[in-house]
């Protein structure tokens, strides 16, 4: 294959695999969560490399099935997806159309993550952050718990329209 | 082609595009670089990882328990959400483990599906477990749960906060990633510690209670056992005893907070020749292994 020939098939590779969304959260790809952190050809196999949001996240293997299977639909027979355990993936890698999904579709995207260097600190209180509703824009909201329906949401409820909402947490 | 006379003929077709999670079990180490670092004996570093792995394993299954039974709700949904990341840093264990020393994984019959996590975690008798006593007890009131999980969370975050300079790449990177979930882990713990000590008279009679349960259980968390020594001297993991004043200074800060005296109840001796880094544990874990395993031991060569 020559080099010309090969750059088009990572572009082809890259939009392909920059198409799939999380199974979990739907309206985000997983480009844009930041899980998918590299598209590269090796002869003739694409190899993905994906970051997984947390330890335990079930979704990482429909997220590997969903990427062979969106490469395959495209002619791509040879794909391996590999995993990248570090830099362990952190809610600032979520990119800025990201973030406006998560909006536009009532889940409340995260503020800057903490530092992870060190010792960590004792949260004694209730997490303190600045979150709006995405529904009425409010900033008048309350945690009712730092574990929600995903490994990677807490849940939160407007105190001016009075909706519950999900945001994704710090990490 | 799907026979749409029969449910189940269709399962049995090699188009794997029907099943929604896909037909192979993945490999979460797929890809990673698990080359043991100069100076690392495999057979140390599995032996450490089954000891790390073993602890999360058996305290997230024992939360997973509380799916359904818990106080309320939220706190359903949070209980098994830290289960669920606990589970997920033994999968990662466990799999270091096996591709640092395969033989530590059971054998199973030929042409099992089992990837070698699986196998450490449904195939090994109690004796073969490596976690410490305090996280096999049963479950029973929420408090006991509450403690437990503030003792182990604050250790673990200790540990695995040291364990980022480990000189094995893998294991500094699940600990890299451990630390940030066990974070909210501790935080969660800690807050319902000071929230029932600070309740009712009855909700600091129960919380103070739970603390005289698992307290004495506490120490075999710090005591060095000779495998961790040992990872200790090639650097690939920490010695407990180092940890002990470090995790003191926390539960100091949520017992005053909570206006909570220390316990004095006194710590729990060996069983037999050992303690749970031994394989020496109470009857809790077998009954719970018992339930744990027995599906995956009855159909060792089953595809799910």
């Amino acid at each position: 294959m020559s080099a010309v020939v090969d750059a088009d098939a990572v572009t082809l590779a890259r939009r392909a695999a920059e198409e799939v969304t999380d199974p979990e959260m739907p309206m985000l790809t997983l480009a844009d969560l930041g899980v998918l952190r590299d598209v590269a050809l090796e002869g003739a196999t694409v190899v993905l490399t994906v970051t997984p949001t947390y330890s335990g996240c079930p979704a990482l293997a429909t997220m590997r099935d969903d990427l062979v299977h969106r490469l395959r639909e495209r002619g791509f027979a040879d794909v391996d997806v590999r995993v990248r355990l570090a830099p362990a993936w952190s809610s600032d890698w979520i990119t800025e159309r990201g973030r406006a999904a998560l909006r536009a579709h009532g889940i409340s995207p995260p503020g800057a993550a903490p530092a992870t260097e060190g010792p960590t600190v004792l949260r004694l209180l209730p997490t303190r952050r600045q979150v709006a509703c995405p529904r009425c824009g409010s900033g008048r909201t309350a945690l009712t718990s730092e574990f929600g329906a995903t490994a990677c949401k807490a849940m939160y409820r407007c105190e001016e329209c009075l909706e519950p909402f999900d945001h994704v947490k710090e990490i | 082609m799907t026979d749409h006379t029969s449910a189940y003929d269709g399962l049995l077709g090699d188009d794997s595009a029907q099943w929604a999670f896909g037909q192979d079990f993945e490999d979460p180490l797929a890809g990673v670089d698990t080359t043991l670092a100069a100076g690392v004996d495999g057979a140390a570093l599995a032996a450490y990882c089954l000891m790390l792995g073993d602890d999360a394993l058996v305290h997230s299954h024992r939360l997973s328990q509380w799916a359904s039974n818990a106080p309320d709700l939220e706190e359903d949904i949070a209980l098994a959400n830290i289960a669920l990341d606990l589970l997920g840093q033994a999968r990662l264990l466990l799999a270091r483990a096996a591709a640092a020393d395969p033989s530590v994984v059971p054998a199973l019959p030929a042409g099992s599906p089992v990837p070698p996590e699986d196998a450490l975690a449904f195939f090994r008798d109690d004796a073969d477990f490596r976690n410490v006593r305090l996280v096999e007890g049963e479950n029973g009131d929420f408090a006991v749960t509450t403690a437990r999980l503030l003792l182990f969370s604050t250790h673990r975050l200790a540990l695995l906060e040291r364990l980022r300079d480990s000189v094995d790449p893998v294991l500094a990177a699940i600990a890299a990633k451990g630390v940030k979930e066990v974070a909210y882990h501790r935080d969660h713990a800690a807050r319902w510690c000071v929230t029932l000590a600070r309740g009712t008279e009855e909700s600091r009679r129960r919380m103070r209670a739970g603390l005289d349960v698992v307290w004495p259980l506490h120490h075999e968390l710090f005591r060095t056992h000779p495998v961790e020594a040992t990872a200790a001297e090639q650097g690939f993991g920490v010695d407990p005893a180092g940890l002990a004043a470090d995790v003191d200074v926390l539960l100091e800060q949520v017992l005053s907070v909570g206006g909570l005296d220390r316990p004095t109840v006194p710590p729990t001796g060996p069983l037999g020749r050992g303690a749970g880094r031994d394989g020496r544990h109470t009857e809790a874990l077998g009954r719970m292994l018992a339930e744990m395993q027995v599906v995956a031991r009855a159909h060792p060569t089953g595809r799910w």
